[in-house]
């Protein structure tokens, strides 16, 4: 069957069997193998991609399911290739990840959640990765590395002259 | 592994879905896939035509029609947990909607595809027994209507005939006055699936006696199930009289084991579930304070 699917922003047309998942159509079809192939059913959340922002599990939606939808992978979330975003950035430097596996999902998660939530309690980052298992981290990291891309969006965000001001006072 | 092959139909309305379903005696309807994809994979579930319900625009939504709220059965969860129809009017559904799954399973699974999964430890089902939702089919041009409690009957097993597809799910409003309503779940990760669950919402009249109890136990036995709790209407619901209850309730009751929790284990967190349900329950409508108001504990 032909689907006409949009992904990271880009519109392609795939021909795929009925039971392709679209987490093969994306990997193997479209090349992007950021999202992971776990378990296969819907237990790990290693393939979790967005679907119009919200987390979805890939291995558990077939690609003729995903037409019209805005499909964001792993591949789509950096501003520009050879960058990271502030999410993986912030992965990467409270080490939230070991082997990588479970990452590209974990980052996903966070960033539905960040998108909603801009002050998250660790109640709710546990409650977002909740469907995610990394069997590396121990969960410590991704959370600390989530309140700190969490920090930093804000910052981005806020107005710049209070920060200013400050330092012009301890001038 | 990976999914037998199958055609794939998505149909514009529920008489064409009817028709399909007519038509082929292996067809299987999916909705939001979250239980029935894994079934595919594992090849568990080898329907010849998956019919897509999921955008039919028929199946989905929330709304107040007379005493009930009804939702559509191809409302997504993450939209039900939102909706606030279901927190003003459904409180009890409204305080288990969070303990349905995970968020990236909540975004594609349904209402009703939880409801016709018939998976003994799922919360939707538990409420809807425990409030006496009605479940809608259409049939070809038939309609049907089954109470909650008559429509599990083991399982991953209900009455729905393989041609009928599930429109909608009835619940009625929650009563006036003094309400609380309490859930309690026991699992190895919260979300996970439910050993045990336990439902209850009541009405406290002005004198802090119950006027109107309902209980409901899930993920104990081989159905969701509605417990007698006349006994304890017109008592001031002392802890005491309550844990009696609960272990009396869970005496009758045929519990399952398995792997993660024995029979006994059952027996035993299912009591001390529906007890801690009814307790939360009636906190929450003692901090109601006076008789109508509409917050919840
Ligand atoms: S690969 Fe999809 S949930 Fe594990
Ligand atoms: S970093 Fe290895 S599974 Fe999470």
């Amino acid at each position: 069957m032909s689907v006409e699917l949009k992904v990271n922003g880009r519109a392609v047309t795939v021909d795929v069997e009925p039971r392709t998942t679209l987490l093969d159509c994306v990997r193997d079809e479209l090349g992007l193998k950021g999202t992971h192939a776990g378990c296969e059913h819907g237990v790990c959340g290693a393939c979790t991609v967005l679907l119009d922002g919200q987390p979805t599990r890939s291995c558990l939606m077939f690609a003729v399911q995903a037409d019209g939808y805005e499909i964001t992978t792993i591949e789509g979330v950096a501003p520009q290739a050879g960058e990271l975003d502030v999410i993986q950035d912030a992965f990467c430097e409270a080490h939230g990840l070991q082997c990588g596996f479970c990452t590209s999902g974990m980052i996903l998660a966070a960033r539905s959640l960040l998108e909603r939530e801009a002050s998250p309690t660790v109640e709710d980052i546990r409650e977002a990765i909740s469907g995610n298992i990394c069997r590396c981290t121990g969960y410590g990291q991704i959370i600390e590395a989530i309140q700190l891309a969490a920090e930093r969006m804000r910052g981005q965000n806020a107005p710049a002259s209070p920060s200013l001001s400050r330092t012009e006072a301890v001038r | 592994m990976k999914p037998a092959s199958f055609r794939y139909v998505r149909p514009n309305s529920v008489a064409e879905v009817c028709e399909v379903l007519a038509a082929e005696p292996d067809a299987r309807i999916i909705a939001g896939g979250q239980t029935l994809t894994p079934m595919l994979a594992m090849r568990l579930a080898r329907p010849s035509v998956l019919v897509d319900i999921h955008r039919i625009g028929e199946l989905i939504g929330i709304s107040r029609v007379d005493g009930a709220v009804v939702i559509r059965s191809a409302t997504r969860q993450v939209d039900a947990l939102h909706s606030a129809i279901i927190d003003e009017d459904l409180p009890l559904l409204a305080k288990a909607l969070p303990w349905v799954g995970h968020p990236p399973t909540r975004t594609r699974g349904t209402v009703g595809g939880s409801i016709a999964n018939a998976d003994p430890s799922a919360e939707i089902g538990l409420v809807a027994v425990t409030l006496d939702a009605e479940i809608v089919l259409a049939d070809g041009e038939d309609e049907e209507v089954v109470l909650a409690e008559d429509f599990f009957i083991g399982p991953m097993l209900t009455v729905a005939s393989p041609s009928a597809c599930l429109t909608e799910v009835r619940f009625p409003r929650r009563p006036d006055g003094r309400l609380g309503v309490g859930f309690q779940e026991i699992s190895s990760r919260k979300s996970d699936f439910a050993f045990a669950s336990a439902a209850a919402q009541l009405v406290l009249d002005a004198d802090g006696a119950c006027s109107e109890l309902r209980v409901g136990v899930g993920g104990v036995g081989d159905v969701p199930l509605k417990l007698d709790a006349e006994a304890l209407c017109g008592t001031r619901l002392a802890d005491a009289e309550i844990r009696d209850f609960a272990v009396a309730a869970m005496a009758d009751v045929e519990t399952v084991g398995d792997l993660h929790a024995s029979e006994a284990y059952r027996r035993r967190a299912g009591a001390a579930l529906i007890a801690k349900a009814i307790i939360e329950a009636r906190q929450g409508a003692l901090n109601t304070g006076s008789s109508g108001g509409r917050n919840v504990g």
